[in-house]
C-alpha cells in the first residue's frame, strides 16, 4: 500500500474514486452547482462537480464565477456542510399505533444509505469532529448519527481557494486536512498538468485507492509533490485576513456579557436564524408531534432548530427567557465561542465563514468579538 | 399501598408487532393506574411499567411524559417508587401535553423516558437542620424530600417546611400537609397571596416567615422549588442569614425537549440544565440567574 501516489489525469482519476465508492454501496455526495450556489448532492462523476468554477464570498455575499481553467475544487465552502446528511434537517424518531387499551411504537424508520463525502475540507471534517463530541461522545449518544457517522467515507480536498470570509487558520482548523479523512486530495493544477496528489488517511481508504489504482494512470508521489502541497495550503493560510483567537474570544466574550456592543448587534441582527442553519457545528433540535386526522397513528420527528426562534427558551406560563434579539443573539455568540468550551472541551467555531457569507445583515462575528475586545467593560 | 389496576383495563404486555425501536427517545409505556385532582388545574397521576421500568428516580430528578398523539413534556418525579409502590408525577395543566396528560384516566396509557437530571441528594443533609421552601407546583418535586426526611427524622437536625400557594384553594397536597403538621419536630407554615373565606393562616410572601423559622441557617441545608423569583429572594436571604451558598440547592426550570444534553434548548450559560440540573447549588445558580434573559 502507497500511503501517497498522484493519479496523473484528474477528472478521470476522480470518476473512478466515485465509481469505486458506489460499486462498495456508498451514496457518494460532494459539491455541485445548483440555483447559484456550490451546495451538497449524489455525485455521479467528475462531471457533477462545479468543473471550471469558484466562489466568491464576502459579508452578505455569495457568488459564483467562471475561471479560465477546469479546476474540480477551486472554491470555499457553500452554504451546505455534510452535517445535513448525519443529523438531518428533519428525522422521524419513531412512530406508534394507537391499540385496543393503549398504544405501541412501531419499528424504526427507514435507515439513510452510507455516504461517501468527496470534496471536504479540513474545516468540515473539525466541525465534524465537534459534532462528534455533542451527538456521539457524550452519556446519551444519538443512534442514527452514530450509525451513519461509523459508516461514512470522508475524500477530504487540501484547500486551495480559501474566502474572503475564511478564518480557520487562526481557529486551528485547517487549510491543510490533517484528520478524520480516508483520503486526502490536493489539486496539482499546472499549465502543463492536472493532477491529483491522494495521501491515504485509513485503511478503507487505502483499500479503495488500491482499486482506483487499477483502473487509472497514476505515479508514485514525489517530495515535489508534497512540496507544491505544502506550498498550496501555506499560501491559503496566508490569503486568510479574517482571524478569530478562539481562547481570547471564549474568555473576552464571558467576561462581557452586559457590554454594549451586545444592544447594537441587536440593532444589525434580523434574528432569521440563517446564521445557525448554514453553521456546521450548530446542533440544536426540536422535537414535533404529527398524527394522523383519525388520531390512530402519531409519529414524533425531531427537526433542527435555531436559539434565534422566541419559541427556543419559552416556558410555559413565563413567556420566553430571551424575549429580544440582543439575548438570543449573545446566546449563540457566547455558547458557540465561549460556554460550548466548558460543555465540550472546544470552540464550537471551525472558521468557515459561512455565518458570515450568508448573514443578510452581513454581521461577522470575527468584528464582533473584536469590538467587544476592543472596548472592554470595565 | 400499590393501587390495583383497574379491573377492565385489557392488557397490551403481550402484544407482538414490529420491533420496538431503541435509544434515549423512546419511552417506555407505563399505565395509569390512579387520578387525583389536586386543584382547580393540577392532577397526580400514578403509573405502573406495562415494559421494562426506568430507573428508579431519586428525588429532584424529571421524566419527559408522552400523551399519545399530542406531545411530551417534562415532569418532575413527585413519588419514587421505592416509597410508593408506584411513579407519581403532579402536572399542571398549561399547554396541550399537560392538558391531555391531566384528562388521563386510570386505564390509559404513557410514554415515560427517564429518569433524567440531578436529583436533591437529599442524604447529602443527614446531620444539618433541614429547610425545605416551595412555591405553587414547585411542592411537588420537593414531595420525595419530604418523604425521605420523615423516613429518616432522627438523621436530621431541626426540620423547617414553608409552602407558598397563590390562594388557600391552589394548595398543593393539603391532607398531606396536614399529616405534615402533625409530625412532632417538623415545623411547617403555609402562605398564600391572596386569602380567601374562611383562611386564617399566612397572607404573603415565604420570605417574611424565614426568620421566624427554628433553623440555625449556618448549619442548614436548603431545598428550593418554585417561580423563579421566589427561588431568588429566599436564597438571597437565607445566604445574607448565614447559610453558604453550596448549602442551598434551587431546581431550575428552562426549556427542555430531549432531557439527553443534546437538543440545546435548556441552557443556562455553560449549563444543560435537562443533565447539569435541575438541581444546582446556589453556588452555581447565583451568577448565572444575575444575568438577565442569559
Amino acid at each position: 500500500m502507497t500511503a501517497s501516489l498522484v493519479l496523473t489525469a484528474a477528472a478521470q482519476g476522480v470518476d473512478e474514486l466515485i465509481a469505486a465508492l458506489a460499486r462498495r454501496g456508498y451514496c457518494v455526495v460532494g459539491p455541485r452547482l445548483r440555483d447559484g450556489a456550490m451546495v451538497l448532492e449524489e455525485l455521479q462523476g467528475a462531471a457533477s462537480l462545479p468543473v471550471g468554477w469558484t466562489d466568491e464570498q464576502e459579508a452578505a455575499t455569495y457568488r459564483v464565477h467562471r475561471r479560465d481553467d477546469r479546476a474540480l475544487f477551486a472554491y470555499a465552502v457553500g452554504p451546505q456542510s455534510p452535517r445535513r446528511y448525519l443529523s438531518p434537517p428533519r428525522k422521524t424518531l419513531w412512530s406508534a399505533l394507537r391499540i385496543e387499551g393503549g398504544f405501541q411504537f412501531e419499528g424504526e424508520a427507514d435507515e439513510p444509505p452510507p455516504y461517501a463525502f468527496v470534496g471536504v475540507k479540513a474545516c468540515e471534517l473539525a466541525a465534524i469532529a465537534v459534532q462528534d463530541k455533542v451527538l456521539r461522545d457524550g452519556p446519551y449518544p444519538d443512534p442514527s448519527y452514530v450509525r451513519a457517522r461509523q459508516q461514512a467515507f470522508f475524500v477530504g480536498v487540501n484547500c486551495g481557494s480559501p474566502a474572503a470570509t475564511c478564518f480557520c487558520t487562526s481557529m486551528g482548523t485547517g487549510p491543510a486536512v490533517e484528520a478524520g479523512h480516508d483520503l486526502a486530495i490536493t489539486e496539482l493544477l499546472t499549465a502543463g498538468a492536472h493532477e491529483l496528489l491522494v495521501e491515504i488517511g485509513s485503511d478503507r481508504g487505502g483499500e479503495v485507492m488500491a482499486e482506483v489504482q487499477s483502473t487509472v494512470s497514476w505515479r508514485p508521489a514525489t517530495d515535489g509533490d508534497r512540496e507544491a502541497k505544502h506550498q498550496i495550503v501555506a499560501e491559503s493560510a496566508v490569503r486568510m485576513t479574517r482571524r478569530l483567537e478562539p481562547t481570547v474570544a471564549r474568555d473576552v466574550l464571558i467576561a462581557n456579557l452586559e457590554h454594549p456592543r451586545w444592544d447594537d448587534v441587536a440593532t444589525r441582527c434580523l434574528s432569521c436564524t440563517n446564521c445557525t442553519l448554514v453553521c456546521p457545528t450548530c446542533f440544536c433540535s426540536a422535537v414535533e408531534d404529527v398524527s394522523s386526522l383519525d388520531g390512530d397513528r402519531a409519529e414524533r420527528v425531531q427537526r433542527w432548530d435555531s436559539c434565534f426562534t422566541l419559541g427556543h427558551s419559552t416556558l410555559h406560563g413565563a413567556g420566553s427567557v430571551r424575549g429580544d434579539t440582543r439575548s438570543r443573539y449573545r446566546q449563540w455568540l457566547t455558547h458557540k465561542l465561549s460556554t460550548w468550551w466548558d460543555q465540550f472541551g472546544v470552540s464550537g467555531c471551525v472558521g468557515c465563514g459561512r455565518c458570515i457569507a450568508w448573514c443578510p445583515a452581513g454581521i461577522d462575528l470575527t468584528e464582533e468579538v473584536a469590538a467587544i475586545a476592543r472596548e472592554k467593560e470595565q | 399501598m400499590v393501587p390495583e389496576m383497574p379491573a377492565e383495563a385489557p392488557t397490551i404486555a403481550n402484544v407482538t408487532g414490529s420491533r420496538a425501536p431503541a435509544g434515549p427517545m423512546v419511552p417506555a409505556r407505563y399505565r395509569v393506574t390512579d387520578h387525583r385532582q389536586d386543584n382547580a388545574d393540577t392532577v397526580t397521576i400514578s403509573l405502573m411499567p406495562i415494559d421494562d421500568p426506568i430507573d428508579d428516580p431519586q428525588p429532584g430528578q424529571f421524566t419527559m411524559l408522552y400523551a399519545f398523539g399530542v406531545g411530551e413534556v417534562p415532569i418532575s418525579v413527585s413519588g419514587c417508587p421505592r416509597h410508593e409502590g408506584v411513579l407519581m408525577h403532579t402536572i399542571r395543566a398549561v399547554g396541550a401535553t399537560s392538558r391531555a396528560l391531566c384528562r388521563l384516566e386510570p386505564g390509559s396509557v404513557v410514554g415515560v423516558r427517564g429518569p433524567f437530571g440531578v436529583g436533591w441528594d437529599v442524604s447529602s443533609a443527614e446531620g444539618s437542620d433541614v429547610l425545605i421552601v416551595g412555591g405553587g407546583i414547585g411542592l411537588a418535586p420537593l414531595r420525595p424530600v419530604v418523604r425521605e426526611v420523615l423516613a429518616a427524622r432522627e438523621r436530621f437536625g431541626r426540620v423547617a417546611l414553608l409552602i407558598g400557594a397563590r390562594t388557600p384553594e391552589d394548595l398543593l397536597y393539603a391532607e398531606e400537609v396536614e399529616r405534615w403538621r402533625a409530625v412532632p419536630d417538623v415545623h411547617v407554615e403555609v402562605t398564600v397571596d391572596a386569602a380567601s373565606r374562611g383562611w386564617n393562616g399566612h397572607v404573603g410572601l415565604v420570605t417574611a416567615l424565614l426568620d421566624q423559622l427554628p433553623i440555625t441557617p449556618s448549619l442548614t441545608t436548603s431545598f428550593l422549588c418554585g417561580p423563579e423569583v421566589m427561588i431568588r429572594v429566599v436564597a438571597r436571604d437565607i445566604l445574607e442569614a448565614g447559610s453558604p451558598a453550596d448549602h442551598i440547592r434551587v431546581s431550575l426550570e428552562r426549556n427542555m425537549h430531549c432531557a439527553v444534553r443534546q437538543c440545546g434548548h435548556c441552557q443556562l450559560g455553560p449549563l444543560f440544565v435537562c443533565a447539569d440540573g435541575p438541581v444546582v447549588t446556589w453556588a452555581v445558580a447565583a451568577d448565572l440567574l444575575a444575568v438577565r434573559r442569559w
